[in-house]
């Protein structure tokens, strides 16, 4: 699987820690000579600053891919961990499992009771196995749809934190239902009457991350992306080519900058300079507050006109000459 | 001439007969052999399952099903129209709407063309309205002799307008699924009909209107994640390929090779996915039982 590849190194960031080597280099020789560089040594921080500035100032699809994929980036958990308060794990689908892949439970946001809900990937390669590096299996959808049912009866918001490659590609998936339990996910959402903010925090990977998209306000991280199928799957489907995946990220274009300007999502989230990994604090502190807002506004709305502005919402996506 | 035909057309609806449509594409009443079949042109076909050889006459009295093995032969959109809908009038929708290319994605409006070329299609479903057994119906057909059936902005946007109509005049929707899946081409944008086109049944059922799902070879992918599996009844023709993610791909995950039936029609019946298969023979006769025990499933008064 491509998703074992994950790497914590970035190929883009070389030059600046190369650079960030010299200088603790020179500060160490500095120290043990008894010889002052501070000049140099300040002139190649400023020199290390506008090197950051302009590898990730203009970003690559594909280099943003690698950061959506880093294996530090805050998971689903550490967000919620992060930003709720009396936050309680709800478990299972009542009909046949819980999935680890996909984990949901309710808490308080900023003094709302809202359900929580998001892929949840591993942060060590044992936590990883039992979570299938967040791709759910159907029963990770059903968990995810009692959540929001009970959400909807008992009149909470519901929070979707999106970060999947996709949904389990195992044969278990096809025995259950894995395209029903997706669909059944889009057709409840987009009829759900309560507020429904969405956060594509990482990989938003094909219908097992839309599972969980069909929202009233959709938001990206800066580094996260939103496609199709993932830029490898692409690349080996159509151009007969994983390798190209770096080019199809492109040609789909599908980081965050690029859905926004396609009017796929509300808004993007920034990042600490370099990526979430750099500073997960700030960049939770950063999702709560979209978020949290989000969730003031869409609460002032009646439940039938936030339903039916959803449904404007994605009857207008989508591209078509005449008719 | 096919261009004039369809650019003369301004209003959104066309009204057309199943005869007409037929002729209009250049197809007589005579079906045209498979493409890939070695035999004296037009003359017989060859079941891809069994081998048996068969003459194009007989299989068009079978509605295109083997004699001896029952293997169901693919059926573009407008051969299904015929096959399903009373005689007579078709009023198809959104003939004229056409595909564009938002990503500015790679050879994808030169595939379009060869794609329109080779089918004499527009795009990968056909949506309208007419009559099964007297009752009205809202009917929606994909084609997967055009661009795979994959799913883009058009696609999308016709199945979610179609169901629009059907709630409006409170009539049931009957889709024939057929789809390689979310269109590659279109990206983000493909990925979303299935949102818009789930939201548009969500409505339908509010109403109470009836939706019937049709599984036909192949339905796969972001179809299979929305509106294939979304009927008020699943339904599916025999040996019909039926999944979410490919063969490939689940055999590349989970390194083993996968048993013959797995994703089709009756492994989905086993595993509770699907109300019925339906031979292609018996499909009129269902549908019109269907539509009869639903008070011809208008919902609503």
């Amino acid at each position: 699987m491509e998703v074992a590849a994950v790497a914590n190194d970035l190929m883009h960031e070389k030059p600046i820690l190369e650079l960030q080597k010299k200088i603790d280099e020179l500060r160490k020789f500095s120290k043990e000579s008894g010889l002052d560089f501070s000049e140099e040594i300040a002139k190649l921080e400023g020199k290390a600053k506008m090197l950051a500035d302009s590898i990730y100032g203009e970003l690559s699809n594909w280099q943003r891919t690698q950061i959506a994929r880093h294996a530090g980036r805050p998971t689903t958990l550490d967000y919620i961990k992060g930003m709720c308060s009396d936050f309680l794990e709800l478990h299972g689908d009542r009909q046949f499992a819980d999935d680890l892949a996909l984990v949901g439970g309710i808490g308080k946001l900023d003094g709302i009771n809202v359900t929580l809900i998001g892929h949840q990937k591993g942060s060590d390669t044992k936590e990883n196995i039992a979570r299938r590096w967040g791709m759910p299996l159907p029963e990770g959808y059903r968990k995810a749809l009692r959540l929001m049912k009970q959400a909807e009866k008992f009149k909470r918001p519901v929070v979707c934190f999106i970060d999947t490659a996709g949904a389990y590609p195992g044969i278990e998936s096809e025995e259950r239902g894995m395209g029903e339990a997706i669909a059944r996910n889009l057709i409840e959402m987009a009829a759900l009457k309560t507020p429904i903010v969405c956060v594509v925090t990482g990989e938003g990977g094909s219908g097992g991350a839309l599972a969980l998209g069909v929202g009233d306000r959709i938001y990206m991280l800066e580094n996260a992306v939103y496609g199709v199928i993932s830029p490898e799957g692409g690349a080996a489907l159509l151009w007969k080519d994983a390798s190209q995946a770096p080019r199809m990220a492109e040609a789909f274009k599908m980081a965050a900058p690029n859905v926004y300007e396609f009017g796929i999502v509300d808004g993007v989230i920034n990042e600490p300079l370099g990526g979430a990994h750099k500073d997960p604090a700030a960049t939770i502190a950063s999702v709560k507050g979209q978020i949290v807002s989000a969730l003031r506004e869409l609460m002032e709305i009646p439940l039938d006109v936030l339903v039916e502005q959803r449904y404007q919402k994605f009857n207008n996506m989508g591209h078509y000459a005449n008719g | 001439m096919l261009k004039d035909i369809f650019h003369k057309k301004k209003q959104r609806y066309a009204t057309l007969t199943s005869q007409d449509v037929a002729e209009r594409l250049g197809r007589t009443r005579q079906p045209q052999a498979m493409p890939d079949v070695a035999v004296p042109e037009g003359l017989m076909s060859k079941c891809k399952r069994c081998g048996e050889m068969t003459f194009t006459k007989e299989l068009e009295k079978t509605l295109k099903t083997c004699p001896r093995c029952n293997y169901h032969y693919p059926l573009d959109a407008r051969e299904r129209i015929e096959l399903t809908l009373d005689e007579g009038r078709f009023f198809e929708y959104d003939a004229d709407m056409t595909t564009v290319d938002p990503l500015n994605f790679p050879d994808y409006l030169t595939k379009i063309e060869r794609e329109q070329a080779k089918t004499g299609s527009k795009e990968a479903v056909i949506t309208g309205e007419g009559t099964i057994g007297g009752y009205p119906v809202v009917i929606g057909v994909m084609d997967s002799t055009y661009f795979m059936g994959s799913m883009g902005s058009v696609v999308g946007e016709k199945i979610t307008r179609a169901i629009e109509n059907a709630i409006a005049k409170k009539y049931p929707v009957i889709l024939f699924t057929a789809s390689g899946g979310a269109r590659m081409q279109e990206g983000i944008f493909s990925l979303m009909q299935m949102a818009k086109t789930s939201a548009a049944l969500a409505k339908l059922s509010a109403q109470g209107g009836l939706y019937i799902a049709i599984n036909t070879y192949p339905t796969t992918g972001g179809v299979t994640a929305s509106f294939s599996m979304l009927g008020d009844l699943n339904l599916a023709e025999p040996g019909a390929l039926i999944g979410f993610a490919g063969r490939r791909i689940i055999e590349q995950t989970i390194r083993q090779k996968l048993p013959d039936d797995f994703q089709t029609a009756e492994f989905l019946l086993k595993h509770g996915m699907l109300d019925m298969v339906v031979d292609r023979k018996e499909m009129r006769e269902t549908l019109t039982t269907l539509l009869d025990l639903h008070g011809g499933g208008g919902g609503g008064e």
